[in-house]
């Protein structure tokens, strides 16, 4: 398989997206509809990988306690709430998620 | 001209350079050690996934952007067209318009060589922290050394990480879960961001659209949920 076509691309699209402003700023007026719509790209992109992590189990929907990787990831909200470290989140994530296991 | 050059001596001081890039490997190291776990996870997902060792490890470099690069590997083990992969790749990653958009003004004045060097380095993790340090009012003007310096270490802590899962390949335990570090980490990054209705609609809706169409082929969910995320922040913003 040739990986390396879509890798080249995808990786100049990524720094395209990267360079977009700095480059561009004061040269091209972002449209007010453009700034609204990209504010909720990185919550909107960033749920949409946690949530299904969380949520399923082989493909189905798996809302109980015993759904190890859900409880961590409620521990997990709760200490980024509260604390907004994401170190401290991912300890307390994997150290739930580690206790839960060896029970 | 003796007195200007003090002047601008006690303004610029010869080592706030080195000051303001030690500061920013010190605000991204924590941010570096939760990337480790994910690195290595990202190098022995991508063998599992049938890419050789050399794009494992140019994917790091060349795309550099975790989510994107842990969401390729699963579609080149799905045999997926590489239209699909290039089209995943660039919405997961379209964020970083916003972030480019961002920062855009404090690096304005700075030489072409050095925005194109600093888009480069520009990730979640190194966003983060190099925003924080632009929004503190002091009159600093050596702020992109703590840019350059927490994208550096990202960068490089990004690469070692991902060479150390390659060549481990499986000698780290699935029962370890370490895969489970990427969701953490953004749960890190997007929890502190929910702070009004349109930011927690825009996820919350995106969130519960992947799970429902988390049976598409190619991971296409992930482009509807983000799409209906981003409609619906955008929308809620407007009704507000």
């Amino acid at each position: 398989m040739n990986a390396w076509l879509p890798i080249l691309v995808a990786g100049l699209l990524t720094y395209a997206t990267r360079l977009s402003f700095i480059l561009l700023f004061g040269r091209v007026e972002i449209p007010l509809w453009l700034r609204r719509a990209l504010r909720y790209v990185p919550p909107a992109v960033l749920t949409a990988i946690v949530f299904p992590e969380l949520l399923l189990q082989d493909g189905a929907l798996f809302l109980a306690p015993g759904n190890d990787r859900l409880v961590a990831g409620i521990a997990a909200i709760l200490v980024a709430w509260r604390t907004k470290n994401v170190l401290l989140t991912i300890l307390a994530g994997m150290l739930v998620l580690w206790v839960l296991q060896l029970l | 001209m003796e007195e200007t050059r003090e002047f601008t001596e006690a303004q610029e001081p010869a080592t706030s350079k080195r000051a303001e890039f030690l500061a920013g490997l010190k605000a991204e190291l924590p941010l570096a050690l939760g990337v480790i776990p994910f690195g290595m996870i990202y190098g022995v997902v991508a063998l599992g996934a049938g890419l050789s060792q050399a794009a494992a490890q140019g994917m790091s470099s060349i795309i550099f952007a975790g989510s994107a690069q842990f969401i390729s590997a699963q579609l080149f083990g799905l045999s997926a067209p590489a239209i699909i992969v290039v089209m995943t790749v660039a919405v997961v990653n379209l964020r970083h318009v916003l972030y480019s958009a961002s920062l855009a003004p404090y690096v304005q004045a700075l030489p072409a060589r050095w925005k194109w060097l600093l888009a480069y380095l520009l990730t979640d993790e190194a966003y983060a922290v190099t925003i924080t340090r632009y929004n503190q009012p002091d009159g600093s003007r050596q702020k992109h050394w703590f840019f350059l310096a927490s994208g550096l270490l990202l960068w490089a802590t990004w690469q070692a990480s991902t060479a150390a899962g390659i060549f481990l390949g499986a000698a780290v335990p699935a029962s370890w879960s370490l895969d489970f570090t990427l969701a953490l980490t953004f749960i890190g990054i997007v929890v502190p961001m929910l702070r009004d209705r349109p930011g927690l609609g825009a996820a919350l809706t995106a969130g519960l659209v992947a799970v429902a169409t988390s049976a598409l082929p190619y991971k296409l969910g992930l482009l509807a949920a983000a799409l209906a995320g981003i409609l619906v922040g955008a929308w809620l913003e407007r009704r507000a």
